[in-house]
């Protein structure tokens, strides 16, 4: 217990630091961040687009397809500021960087981790915020303690499985050097995936998000306990419940994959 | 000091800071074999190694490139594990105790950043304070003695980018060395440097070792940091080591030749004689081999200049790589220095 809040203390340090030196530069970091948020907000006017011609997507509205875009886009913008910058990985390793935070008495993802905090990709989250605004005021959502309960909680569980789905294919990194592509396809690729419904998918990409990359407890299930909506996949409704638990597996299996792969290239040097 | 160890106990870390017995390391790279085939090979980048290094000693580790020595350097600090023999780094095993091994020694490796390149340097020794969980007071002490030594003061607020490379050495020293290590793994720190900034890492390495007794394993292509620091070296071709012992022996036995570099005032036939052999001729430049036991400099100076008027000249020392070729050429009279073949030499 001590050990964590120690290491805590470190993170806190080191990842102080880097936003320190990133907001040393005050007017390139504000047109950054508002350039990232302009940009998302081109991304969701393209939902929109698709709504100007159908009413509904899968029998749910615009105002709902909101609710999950930005239950997505603030849980991947978060997970995106605190780990992203897993996507250097390769460059770690080819340069040798990864040797140099070996030699440090920590362990490797956490340093890893701590090595950045991109401040820049904020305009992510903060696009996000004002899309579940719009959400918020568009669909009526008949709120209880547990609706709004779950809401937070959601927000939380979602960061946390797109952690551990982000960790899970870095970690690809250490088999094949050039994998950033491949690992996009999952963290970047994943945020688009779970901003739609998932009862348009078919059948095969669904049991994919559901059980092999659980996005669909990013937004889809959880989303349809916070709108009162009933699930078309007709799933037991214990699914609507279950984000901690893929959020648990996201990390366990991203944990896995990265001791697997860091005890590999201890022992291969590649 | 190497020949005729006894076996060492257990537990024998109070004399022994570093021990490998027959470590080997092998990596299976792919080589393209036509458009899709590839074929698996099996590369020894260490082929057992055996040796020992006591407490407070200072070796140097040589040899060229893709010799093994990184890879032996990586396995002596945790960061590889040997794929056989065995490895003992402050009486643990550094593969199995990797972060229990990292702060009780020091790793410096001269071509990487070890500290954050964007944060002051003053920033990255805080960091590491709390990296390390070094005692305020401790760290304090340690961090005023090493600017005061490296007189670090005048760029301590310098982000680490924009330092030349022989500051960012100084501080990638005191970075190692903040911590208290007992040992020193220093891997190429004098790449790169220009004369005073290699004087001055061989000067700061000499006096952490002669007085915080800190025991340092530095790998080089530098003779010049060995002839300088270490008593012993040892050095390592092709996964091997093939010379254990002091470097004016490996001289003395080699006869390892030195080079008069002479220019004439004006262009002669190669010049012959007694002790010296025109290597190569170049107009008016000529390059004398010569033996250190057989003829002195000035005698050899002496001589050309009764043949021919010298403009100018310089004496070429045999650099590491030349010594590491000969001796590779000529092993045999290697083994009877090496210090202890071992069974799988």
């Amino acid at each position: 217990m001590a050990d964590t809040i120690a290491l805590f203390g470190v993170y806190r340090r080191l990842v102080g630091a880097r936003i320190r030196s990133q907001l040393q530069y005050r007017l390139s970091f504000a047109l950054n961040t508002l350039g990232t948020t302009l940009i998302s907000f081109v991304d969701f006017a393209a939902i929109l687009v698709i709504f100007g011609r159908i009413d509904a997507l899968g029998d749910w509205s615009v105002g709902e397809v909101a609710f999950l875009y930005a239950i997505s886009s603030v849980t991947f913008g978060l997970a995106d500021l605190v780990i992203g910058h897993l996507d250097l990985l390769p460059r770690m390793i080819r340069q040798g960087e990864l040797d140099v935070l070996l030699a440090r008495p920590l362990g490797s993802l956490f340093q890893v981790v701590s090595s950045d905090f991109a401040l820049r990709r904020l305009g992510k989250v903060i696009q996000g915020l004002a899309v579940l605004g719009y959400a918020l005021v568009t669909v009526e959502i008949d709120w209880t303690a547990g609706r709004a309960g779950m809401l937070a909680l959601m927000l939380v569980t979602g960061v946390v499985i797109f952690c551990g789905i982000w960790v899970a294919f870095a970690s690809v990194a250490f088999w094949v050097v050039d994998s950033t592509e491949l690992a996009n396809a999952f963290t970047y690729g994943g945020n688009y995936m779970a901003q739609y419904p998932v009862n348009i998918f078919g059948a095969w990409l669904r049991r994919f998000v559901i059980f092999i990359v659980p996005l669909a407890f990013v937004g889809y299930f959880p989303a349809l306990f916070v709108l009162g909506k009933e699930d078309e996949l007709g799933l037991p409704e214990a699914f609507q419940f279950a984000s901690p638990l893929a959020a648990a597996a996201s990390v366990a299996g991203g944990w896995a994959l990265w001791r697997a792969a860091v005890r590999r290239y201890r022992s291969t040097g590649t | 000091m190497a020949g005729g160890r006894a076996p060492l106990p257990e537990h024998g870390y109070l004399t022994i800071a570093i021990e490998l017995a027959d470590v080997e390391k092998t990596f299976v790279v792919w080589r393209k074999r036509g458009r899709v085939r590839r074929e698996r090979e099996v590369v020894r980048a260490v082929d057992g190694v055996s040796f020992s290094i006591e407490r407070g000693a200072m070796v140097g580790y040589v040899g060229p490139n893709g010799a093994g020595k990184s890879t032996t350097v990586k396995m002596l600090t945790g960061i590889l594990v040997p794929s056989g023999g065995r490895v003992r780094v402050a009486g643990v095993e550094p593969a199995r105790h990797r972060i229990d091994l990292a702060r009780r020694i020091g790793v410096v490796f001269g071509q990487r950043v070890q500290l954050w390149w964007d944060l002051p340097l003053q920033d990255s020794f805080e960091l590491l304070r709390h990296v390390y969980r070094v005692p305020a007071d401790r760290h304090r002490r340690n961090l005023d003695a090493f600017v005061e030594r490296l007189e670090m003061a005048p760029f301590l607020a310098t982000p680490v980018r924009q330092l030349s490379l022989g500051q960012r050495m100084r501080g990638e020293l005191t970075a190692a060395m903040l911590h208290d290590p007992e040992i020193l793994f220093l891997d190429e720190p004098t790449i790169g440097l220009d004369v005073v900034a290699k004087a001055r890492v061989r000067d700061f390495l000499a006096e952490m070792n002669r007085e915080r007794g800190v025991t340092v394993l530095l790998t080089t292509h530098d003779l010049a940091d060995i002839e300088r620091l270490c008593e012993r070296m040892l050095i390592i071709d092709h996964g091997r080591v093939i010379y254990d012992g002091g470097i004016e022996e490996l001289v003395a036995l080699h006869g390892a030749e030195r080079t008069l570099v002479v220019d004439l005032a004006e262009p002669a036939p190669p010049l012959e004689l007694d002790g010296a052999r025109a290597e190569r001729v170049d107009g008016p430049r000529q390059w004398l081999r010569f033996r250190r036991e057989e003829l002195s400099a000035a005698e050899l100076i002496a001589a050309v200049a009764e043949r021919a008027a010298i403009v100018d000249l310089a004496i070429e020392e045999p650099d590491i790589e030349d010594v590491v070729a000969r001796i590779y050429r000529g092993d045999a009279a290697v083994t009877q220095l090496g210090s202890d073949p071992g069974p799988a030499h």
